[in-house]
């Protein structure tokens, strides 16, 4: 075992970056990383979702607490389940909701994203809701829209997916409670090229998990993870030895190219989860998915539909998370917004 | 005889001469283009037709001399043109420019030097001198005609960042420019580990999520390079060492007595991986800013004289080259207007001597291209710099004359002002 790196500093994390996240107030206006935000913030969040969780188990899942606002899902990378439960816990908070497919769209023709953006801001909209193949991406945006729009992060590039991984926590705190000190919690396969592991790895070490774990071969982990504050094992068994949760990524097809990996075969001997290597983890382990999973590729059938997967409730948290972030985020006091806006100007 | 060409007699300035070992107190005349007499300070009476600057306390080197500054021009004319940036140079106390072969259309054959020339001439602010290509169109396949490019007027030979995938390729191109006597400059990249990069491999592009460039991308060019200058003995330049273990490569290579020479250019002295942790675009350069522990390195480098010269690496963009998603931003910086000024804040936070950093922008930079420049000689082109040393001042908008507002220096506090620029004689600036 590595030894246990140490959490990253004030200092590494360049802290202006991730103050746009919040307003004059300390109040969430954008959603753009988990990295940077107390855990304070992150926690009303898990809150604030145990609520709406109520709300989609009851019969009339509809509330109206953003009734009057407009929500543009702005996807310029294609995506069906992320925009989905975006889409629906828009719906649920009764928002009026606009989706744009940018990628076959305007910037094919030419248009910039700026250009892009603000004609869309143009119609007068609340919050856009963003997923791009930049990382960066929604910096950028957050950086250059009017200051009256939250933006959230629905992904960027290889950098952030803080919704996915809020209801990662959301999932984890419902299966082990709400103290992460004792949990260990692994996360398998190509972390290089994860933005939800990413914005896992944050969001964990801001709940002070105890044992933050990835595990992956040499190609699939970016230099200098340690100082995101993980621990890196190279061996599945070893590194899911006795953890409480094991979160289980997705191995793109197309890392077969590039050499990164030799085949998916060799993969699934490697690294591939199954009920046998399961045992190593503690028996009450959960097994979590970010989604879509591909069997026998990193996940065999059996885990993924057995009893210890909760890769099922992870989507239908993923509404009540998202209704949380879009209600905290649009919710606050507008006299903020509109302080802010003056400041600006003067 | 214009006002402009009129005789000139710097009186009672600070006179930095590396080239002559000099730092003193004098006077200098100017006249026909030419330094004429350097005499003790106060002692020169002016002639009645002679302009005189008086430099009591101001400093008098000679005019820089910029080794590598994109022009964008030709092929690049929405970002800049000759003229724009050779008046932003002369400005900024550079009165030599040197442009590598990666224009629209390429350095590769001497009717494209015969323009840029013509041009540079014709804008009559600073001398402009070219690189030609290596290989034909950059591409990595066939040698240019080098020796008709030399003919032209090209003071070296460059492939820039393009790829000679092949090394055979590339020793012959070496081979063959060593029998003309001509100096081959590489910006090392092994291209298969850098491509799609747009940060050092390291801490904080894992953090962003940005595709990293290794410094093995760095190491594994110049190691190349260096067992074919062995081989051919041809005089190779290295410019734009990023990396501590490069310029550890260069010095270990200086002490086997190969005909070596690098530089570095001067955001690389003052910026790491940090300051891109706001996915901040405008320090999206290539080779990347490293760590912290690499800058030191290439100071170290500079003071030790592992590094030969500090260039600007000019490379002016418009505004929407810089407006979109970092790693979909164009990569390089606008930096004519603060290589003298970081040279000299550099020689105000190290103990680095300011005489030596001025040598590495006026007469090292000058024999590397070899060309009759960089020193105040008597006889010598009268291309001279005078600057405050002492003058405050922030950089802001306004500070930047080039076509390319691309500074991440924007806010900084600098010390020392360019207050007189003379070119061939005839005092083009004056603040």
């Amino acid at each position: 075992m590595v030894n246990k790196a140490t959490k990253p500093t004030d200092a590494l994390i360049g802290h202006d970056a991730w103050n746009i996240q919040l307003d004059k107030n300390g109040n969430l206006k954008h959603f753009l990383t988990t990295e940077g935000l107390g855990s304070n913030i992150l926690t009303q969040i898990l809150d604030t979702a145990e609520s709406f969780a109520n709300v989609n188990e009851k019969r009339v899942k509809k509330v109206p607490l953003l009734r009057g606002k407009t929500i543009v899902n702005l996807f310029f990378e294609a995506s069906t389940r992320t925009r989905t439960t975006f889409e629906l816990a828009a719906k649920r908070l009764s928002a009026d909701v606009l989706n744009i497919n940018i990628s076959t769209s305007a910037t094919s023709k030419g248009e910039t994203l700026l250009d892009t953006l603000q004609n869309i801001q143009a119609m007068h909209c609340d919050m856009f809701v963003v997923r791009h193949s930049d990382s960066g991406a929604a910096h950028y945006i957050a950086n250059n829209v009017a200051p009256n729009i939250s933006i959230i992060n629905a992904g960027d590039g290889s950098h952030a997916h803080p919704t996915q991984a809020m209801l990662d926590m959301f999932t984890i705190r419902r299966n082990k409670g709400a103290n992460f000190g004792n949990l260990r919690v692994a996360i398998v396969g190509d972390i290089l090229h994860s933005r939800v592991a990413r914005s896992q790895i944050h969001a964990l070490n801001t709940l002070n998990t105890g044992d933050v774990r990835v595990i992956a071969p040499k190609t699939l982990l970016p230099v200098d993870i340690e100082s995101m504050g993980v621990n890196v094992f190279h061996d599945l068994e070893a590194g899911i030895k006795d953890a409480d949760v094991v979160i289980m990524l997705r191995l793109q097809k197309e890392r077969m190219q590039g050499a990164l990996l030799p085949s998916e075969q060799e993969y699934f001997k490697l690294y591939g989860l199954t009920e046998k290597r399961l045992q190593a983890a503690k028996d009450d382990a959960i097994v979590m998915h970010p989604g879509p999973i591909n069997r026998g590729v990193e996940i065999d059938s059996n885990v993924a539909d057995g009893p210890r997967s909760v890769i099922l409730d992870q989507v239908s948290y993923g509404i009540a998370v998202r209704m949380a972030v879009m209600t905290i985020t649009l919710g606050r006091e507008p006299e903020a917004d509109i302080a802010e806006a003056e400041g600006e100007m003067s | 005889m214009s006002d402009n060409n009129m005789a000139l007699l710097i009186r009672n300035g600070h006179l930095i001469d590396p080239a002559n070992n000099i730092d003193q107190q004098a006077d200098i005349r100017i006249s026909d283009g030419k330094i004429t007499a350097i005499e003790t300070a106060n002692s020169i009476s002016p002639g009645s037709d002679e302009r005189v600057i008086d430099a009591t306390e101001l400093t008098v080197t000679p005019g820089l001399v910029d080794c590598c500054a994109r022009l964008r021009e030709p092929g690049l004319e929405n970002k800049a043109t000759i003229r724009s940036e050779t008046l932003a140079a002369t400005r900024a106390g550079i009165t030599t420019l040197c442009c590598p072969p990666d224009t629209d259309p390429v350095i590769d054959e001497p009717a494209v030097v015969e323009l840029i020339h013509q041009k540079a001439a014709n804008s009559g602010h600073s001398h402009v001198v070219t690189l030609g290509a290596l290989t034909a169109g950059l591409r990595g396949e066939h040698l240019s005609e080098m020796y008709a490019l030399k003919q032209a007027g090209c003071v070296g030979l460059s492939n820039c960042r393009q790829p000679v995938e092949n090394s055979l390729i590339l020793k012959r191109a070496f081979a063959y420019a060593a029998t003309f006597d001509i100096r081959v400059f590489i910006e090392p990249d092994e291209h298969w580990l850098s491509i799609g990069g747009c940060a050092h491999e390291g801490k904080i592009a894992t953090r962003l999520g940005l595709k990293g460039i290794p410094v093995s991308a760095e190491t594994i060019a110049i190691a190349r390079a260096l067992e074919l200058v062995a081989e051919t003995g041809v005089s190779t330049h290295f410019g734009r060492l990023s990396s501590a273990q490069g310029a550890a490569m260069i010095e270990r290579a200086k002490n086997e007595q190969l005909p070596v020479t690098a530089d570095v250019s001067a955001h690389q002295l003052h910026l790491t991986e940090q300051d891109i942790s706001s996915y901040n675009s405008v320090c999206h350069v290539i080779p990347p800013l490293r760590t912290q522990r690499d800058m030191e390195a290439l100071r170290n480098a500079v003071a030790n004289d592992t590094i030969d010269a500090i260039c600007s690496d000019h490379q002016p963009h418009n505004l929407d080259a810089k407006q979109a998603p970092f790693a979909s931003t164009e990569a390089g910086v606008s930096t004519l207007e603060t290589l003298l000024p970081l040279c000299l804040r550099l020689s105000r936070q190290t103990d680095l001597n300011l005489g030596n950093l001025i040598d590495k922008v006026t007469n090292s930079p000058a024999r590397i291209l070899g060309i009759d420049a960089g020193t105040l000689s008597l006889g010598a082109n009268a291309d001279i710099c005078i600057f405050d040393e002492n003058e405050d001042w922030q950089m802001d908008a306004e500070c930047i004359h080039s076509h390319g507002k691309n500074t991440p220096f924007y806010g900084w506090n600098f010390q020392g002002k360019v207050k007189h620029t003379i070119v061939d004689g005839k005092l083009l600036f004056s603040d």
